[in-house]
């Protein structure tokens, strides 16, 4: 049970490259903090770097008041779960997860009990004798995580730990996780690029971008209040559609702004927050003019793919998340319009977003 | 998949059953020859069936050895040969892994050139270095002695190389998992590397082994006593005689016991040793 900080944290690599860019964050004892970025992010980097398997460049990381920096990965009282369970193949579940404990120095019968009780917890009980080769991607899954609990640390650290397994047990052990760390009450860093599992594990929700955090809060507030494009495509599936407005025409949508100047910006509704059903909005809500191209239905949603029949762009605010000036609504149940059908979708006022032009500031509207 | 053509079956097997008669008919010769007198032997007309001599033959080669009193009996130079393809295959096992570990697993200055001077002993066989190899072992007083025997053969980038390729097959996260698991170098390289080199060891084992029994040119250089001699040279000396008939059924007898050890070694390690060289356990 711990604070963990980190204070001004960079990484740089010999050959120069920067992975991580000075990160600042607390996550209080027994809190879910997630991790979540595009692959390439420096996530993982950083998971690494609190578990001491990388060094830091600079900054401090505390675990329970006590720097951690120059303290070997053991000694850390934390424990990992790897991406691919990294479970030692010639040793029985048994001894997987006593091996620690043992290179620890604790007594026998200690051991036995811990191991027992997280075979217990975790429906081992009757695999204790197997191989880890002998076990299904879900049960190896399982290993992995009573090595880390019978070690009772301070930290759990998580590497991606689902990314294995198929979608089903996915969604399964992902409920498992937050459970047993909701009962062992265990601070717990969990890295994942899914942003599915980010935003149901999550007590506080950390979003990366090259190296550097974009938003760190908890995952319904980021969703409700994305401080960057980056954050606002990146959280919400199918992502938020993102439209470039002239200073303008942001004016004439706004006509409360405070803003004088006739800056561009960028407007942002998610596809859940347009409606085609409803008529145009009297409250200063968005309206727009789409031609249907694509049709994906789901069974309980069905996703609406337009272009804007006027000339202005959608921007997209990483590449390939959205083909310029395309946008996605999201109705309810299977109906949907026909195959290039003209639709008005049109969205509340309290449901738009809007940006700086480059995307990199919220902009209260 | 291959058209199966009943002549072309007829072929490949005609063709495969000849290549083993080639094989095989020589030792089978030896085995009749060990079987017959020597004066059946000499004769000049081999007989294809077994005699009646056997006992008595093997008898003589493993505990008395030939006529003349110099001549030592077969026993004791299996046991010479057998210490050295030991001492040979087990030392270069460990030689080979502990090298390999530290090339893989450490980064300390000049990694790549150490392995590369290491990969460089592989175009050094004994029979290229064999006069500095001599004169080092004589320098260090080692003739005729079985530390003289092995330690030169020892030295070979073979097992270097294979446990090299085989450690870095093994995943990075075992190793950050031992490091978080508190195990150092020495516990990681006990506890994980080596259990799951066992079957690697078994094929190095069996490849050196017979590396090592084979040898002939070395033996045959470092070793001037009798008591000292290998099987493998040993046969060769029972053939050269001066003044009177070689024993060859003695020394066919001799033969057929040398060949003994090394399959059985093949036989017993059969298993492990395929697995190691196919399949990589992770």
């Amino acid at each position: 049970m711990a604070n963990v900080s980190l204070r001004n944290v960079r990484k740089t690599y010999p050959g120069g490259f920067e992975a991580i860019k000075g990160i600042d964050f607390e996550i209080c004892d027994g809190q879910f903090c997630v991790l979540v970025g595009p692959s390439g992010c420096g996530k993982s980097t950083l998971l690494r770097m609190v578990a001491g398997l990388e060094t830091i460049t600079s900054g401090e990381i505390d675990i329970g008041g006590r720097v951690v920096n120059e303290i070997e990965p053991a000694d850390r009282d934390i424990a990992m779960v790897f991406q691919n369970y990294a479970l030692y193949p010639h040793m029985s579940v048994y001894n997987n997860m006593a091996y620690g404990l043992r290179n620890r120095g604790m007594p026998k019968p200690e051991i036995d009990t811990r191991v027992r009780e997280a075979a217990q917890t975790l429906e081992l009980t009757g695999m204790l004798d197997r191989k880890p080769r002998q076990l299904s991607g879900g049960q190896r899954q399982r290993v992995a995580m009573g090595r880390a609990i019978v070690r009772q640390p301070k930290v759990f650290l998580f590497d991606e730990p689902l990314s294995n397994l198929d979608a089903k047990l996915r969604v399964a052990m992902r409920v498992e996780i937050r459970k047993l760390q909701r009962r062992l009450k265990t601070t717990s860093i969990y890295v994942t690029h899914d942003q599915l599992e980010a935003m149901t594990l999550a007590d506080i929700l950390v979003v990366m971008n090259g190296g550097q955090v974009e938003q760190i809060g908890s995952p319904l507030d980021i969703y409700r209040r994305p401080a960057t494009t980056f954050v606002a495509s990146f959280i919400g599936a199918p992502p938020m559609n993102l439209i470039k407005l002239s200073g303008d025409e942001i004016r004439a949508q706004f006509a409360g702004d405070r803003r004088s100047a006739a800056e561009a910006g960028i407007l942002g509704v998610r596809p859940e927050d347009l409606s085609i059903s409803g008529a145009a909005t009297a409250d200063g809500g968005i309206t727009l003019n789409l031609t249907v191209e694509a049709i994906e239905r789901v069974g309980a949603e069905t996703f609406v793919y337009g272009t804007r029949a006027r000339a202005e762009k959608a921007v997209s605010a990483t590449p390939g998340e959205l083909p310029e000036g395309e946008v996605i609504v999201r109705i309810p149940g299977q109906d949907a319009p026909a195959i290039g059908a003209s639709i008005r979708a049109a969205a509340h006022r309290d449901k738009l977003h809007l940006f700086s032009a480059d995307g990199r500031n919220r902009i209260d509207i | 998949m291959v058209e199966h053509r009943r002549w072309n079956d007829i072929l490949a097997y005609a063709i495969l059953t000849f290549g083993v008669f080639i094989v095989v008919f020589p030792v089978y010769v030896a085995l009749i020859a060990s079987t017959h007198d020597a004066a059946t032997v000499v004769n000049g007309n081999m007989p294809m069936l077994p005699g009646s001599h056997t006992l008595e033959n093997y008898y003589r080669a493993i505990f008395i050895g030939g006529s003349r009193a110099s001549r030592e009996p077969v026993g004791h130079m299996l046991m010479n040969s057998f210490v050295m393809a030991m001492g040979i295959a087990l030392g270069k096992i460990v030689i080979s892994i502990l090298s390999a570990y530290a090339v893989v697993y450490f980064r300390f200055p000049f990694r790549q050139t150490a392995f590369w001077i290491i990969f460089v002993t592989l175009m050094l066989p004994v029979e290229v270095r064999i006069y500095p190899t001599y004169k080092v072992i004589a320098d260090l007083k080692m003739l005729d002695t079985y530390a003289g025997l092995i330690l030169p053969l020892i030295a070979s980038a073979t097992g270097t190389l294979l446990f090299r390729q085989f450690f870095m097959t093994i995943p990075d996260e075992l190793l950050e998992a031992s490091r978080i698991d508190g195990a150092g170098p020495f516990r990681f390289f006990k506890d994980t590397l080596l259990p799951l080199s066992v079957t690697t060891m078994a094929a190095l084992f069996v490849i050196q082994f017979i590396y090592g029994w084979n040898q002939y040119l070395w033996p045959l250089l470092i070793t001037t006593q009798e008591s000292m001699q290998t099987i493998v040279t040993g046969i060769k000396k029972m053939l050269t005689t001066t003044d009177e008939l070689a024993e060859w059924q003695l020394a066919m007898a001799t033969a057929i016991l040398a060949m003994l050890p090394p399959v059985a070694v093949v036989v017993f390690m059969q298993r492990l040793f395929v697995r190691g060289l196919v399949e990589t356990e992770k």
